[in-house]
């Protein structure tokens, strides 16, 4: 073959490369000096069709958010963990550790999350069960025990009581002598989606989104390094909505916490550059990679349209990916890893911030730590072996990925024109508009697998369902029980009645709960007892079906 | 099976029902719109319904049949409980079925216990309307 007959080489993206690329490999060096093929052919750390046009790491972030995206740091490996009881977990966490995972992720107990103690009769049957119980400052400090909060850092899925969990990691870093200021993770926080797909809203949506808002003011003026949300499409898609209701629905919850944010006069730049979301990564890889593309582009548009917010890192759509857990078989359960390979392939070409890969045996009972191992391995051979991560946004300027990367985003436009004319998120929450929307999904969906179009792989009429590899002791309960009566006991009740009292007025008052709630995590008020008293205040969800 | 005397025509009455504090109800939903698409008069509890409200509910609402849903692990103590209370209301000729993330050895308890069918996630829902009209209104093609 001769010169001329090559297909012409790419353009060099000269600008983007002085300006963007160099910088900041200057500031942060990517993790090798070249890139190269197993041929040895170069790796340049992007590839485009034309000259000029945003790159990585350029609003509106299409292409990625970091300009040498993997070349310089690989995503965080967070796999969520937690069960039994606060010192099991905590083993289940030094052995993910040990094996190479890089953050903490926590999974509570349902009590914990609708904000019951162990030793409630709403408990009853459900402690230890999905999660890991966490009544008090004590539970925390064992499921934390050997490990540095000033280094690790710890996403916690908790909604309704995020406030009461925040309240505990900041007291037990007191506790500890670690200065808060320097503690890094993440907590859930996000109530909206609780009410459309989740379920674990305890007060009505008014009050919950007010204390959404005061863990995003506390931590703006406490902890610079922690992320006061995570606004999630996870389970709006595991709830049954497309891929395009995903993104839709998600960012519209984006939009009501930055509206609430506004109202409460928080600055949106500082807030902004503090927002992180939560995505799914289910089986339509190519569709996958282009939701979160242009769940990129769009939220970064939107912040710059909607709310005025010039600053570029305010605007970044930075975000965790989780493996679609309803896309898992109980039969033939080797099969899912193959399907969270390929889900966590799309999260990583899509450019994910980080991930938790599922276990091939969830679909059957929480993992098994053979399981456990074999997922997060799945992400450190995608890290490590396969070379998807040398190029930032590699299937960037595919006709086929931009196309659909368009589309994904005119959908999500749509909807949520959809819901401005419906009042607003809330209101479309209120009206019964997302549920119905999800709801139909989910109807075609299940009609599509019924009918065989799209039964899954290895799956049959009649076929073994394996036993549960995993079952949670149900002798846990009792123990819990017993280490909540011992706690009650060794407690100053008088202090714990006037730390509940300024909860109540704080809660009335409209004032930021945080430094209220940390004090009384501190005189040794459980999370049952603040939820109570807070419900006290705002009134008990009550689902109307 | 019902005696052929107590045996009722019309519609198939069910109440649906998610006991406990979990907020999976994306499979309760779906059965409840193949039952009420097939013809079924179907009652919904919403999330965290009690023992005590399930129970009064399906005997105010005077239906034949409830159904459980679980997928946080937590089917034995409340799937249990619901049984329990119907027996002390003398209610038990009340057909009972149940879905969710239920392990083999516990189905198996719980199919001694009284619940008639038990169907893990992704069960075709033409199952599940078939069985309930097979065994509440053997006799009629078209029972609603």
């Amino acid at each position: 073959m001769t010169s001329a007959d090559r297909p012409p080489s790419p353009p060099r993206p000269e600008r983007w490369l002085r300006d963007v690329h160099a910088p900041a490999v200057a500031r942060s060096p990517e993790r090798r000096e070249s890139f190269e093929t197993s041929s040895g052919i170069p790796l340049a750390p992007l590839y485009a069709h034309e000259a000029e046009g945003a790159g990585p790491g350029e609003f509106p972030f299409t292409r990625g958010l970091h300009p040498s995206m993997y070349r310089s740091r690989l995503w965080t490996m967070r796999q969520y963990a937690g069960y039994s009881s606060p010192a099991e977990t905590n083993e289940r966490f030094r052995f993910l550790l040990e094996k190479g995972q890089t953050g903490l992720s926590v999974a509570f107990d349902l009590p914990t999350q609708i904000g019951y103690d162990s030793d409630s009769p709403e408990a009853l049957g459900e402690v230890g069960r999905v999660g890991v119980p966490i009544s008090t400052l004590d539970d925390l400090d064992t499921l934390l025990d050997g490990i540095p909060l000033d280094r690790v850092s710890i996403s916690m899925t908790i909604n309704s009581t995020a406030p009461v969990l925040l309240a505990f990691l900041v007291a037990l870093a007191r506790r500890r002598g670690v200065d808060p200021r320097v503690l890094r993770g993440t907590v859930q926080n996000d109530i909206l989606k609780e009410f459309i797909a989740r379920g674990t809203q305890r007060f009505p949506v008014e009050p919950s989104v007010r204390l959404a808002v005061d863990v995003i003011e506390y931590a703006a003026q406490e902890l610079p390094s922690f992320y006061p949300i995570s606004i999630s499409g996870y389970h709006i898609r595991e709830a049954g909505s497309t891929a395009v209701e995903e993104v839709a629905f998600t960012l519209a919850d984006g939009i009501a916490y930055l509206e609430a944010c506004r109202s409460r006069g928080l600055d949106l730049v500082q807030v902004g550059r503090r927002l992180s979301f939560f995505f799914n990564a289910h089986n339509h890889f190519f569709e996958e990679v282009a939701k979160f593309r242009a769940a990129r582009r769009l939220w970064a548009t939107i912040c710059r349209e909607r709310f005025g917010i010039e600053d570029d890192k305010a605007t970044q759509l930075r975000f965790h990916t989780q493996t679609g857990g309803s896309t898992l078989t109980a039969q033939e359960p080797a099969n899912n890893v193959v399907r969270v390979t390929v889900q966590a392939l799309a999260a990583v070409l899509g450019g994910t911030q980080s991930l938790h890969t599922n276990s091939s045996d969830e679909a059957l009972s929480l993992p098994s730590q053979e399981a456990a191992q074999v997922a997060l391995r799945t992400q450190q051979i995608l890290a490590r072996e396969s070379g998807v991560t040398e190029v930032a946004d590699p299937l960037g300027g595919s006709p086929y990925v931009e196309a659909l990367t368009d589309a994904v985003e005119e959908g999500a436009r749509a909807l949520l024109s959809e819901i401005d004319t419906r009042g607003g998120t809330v209101a479309a929450i209120a009206d019964g508009f997302i549920r119905r929307r999800i709801e139909s999904s989910a109807f075609k969906a299940q009609i599509a697998i019924d009918s065989g179009e799209a039964t899954p792989v290895g799956v049959s009429e009649d076929a073994e369902i394996p036993e549960a590899p995993f079952r949670v002791d149900p002798a846990v309960e009792r123990e819990r029980r017993d280490a909540m009566a011992r706690f009650r006991a060794e407690r100053d009740e008088t202090v714990v009645t006037a730390a509940r009292g300024e909860i109540a007025r704080v809660a009335a008052s409209g004032e930021n709960v945080l430094p209220a709630l940390i004090a009384a995590v501190e005189s040794r008020v459980t999370l049952g007892e603040i939820a109570e008293t807070l419900a006290l205040e705002f009134g008990e969800y009550r689902d109307d079906a | 099976m019902p005696d052929p005397a107590s045996r009722r025509s019309g519609p198939i009455r069910v109440l649906l029902a998610k006991p406990g504090l979990d907020g999976h109800d994306r499979g309760i939903r779906l059965v409840l719109r193949a039952l009420r698409d097939a013809g079924m008069e179907v009652i919904y509890t919403g999330l965290r319904a009690t023992p005590g409200s399930i129970v009064r509910a399906a005997l105010a609402e005077d239906v034949e049949a409830i159904g459980l849903s679980s997928l946080s692990g937590a089917h034995q103590q409340h799937f249990t409980a619901v049984r329990e209370q119907l027996e002390a209301e003398g209610a038990d000729d009340i057909l009972l079925f149940g879905g969710g993330i239920i392990p083999q050895n516990d189905a198996e308890e719980l199919r001694a216990a009284g619940f008639t069918f038990l169907y893990p996630p992704g069960t075709p829902l033409d199952r599940i309307v078939g069985d309930l009209r097979a065994h509440l209104r053997p006799e009629s093609e078209e029972g609603g």
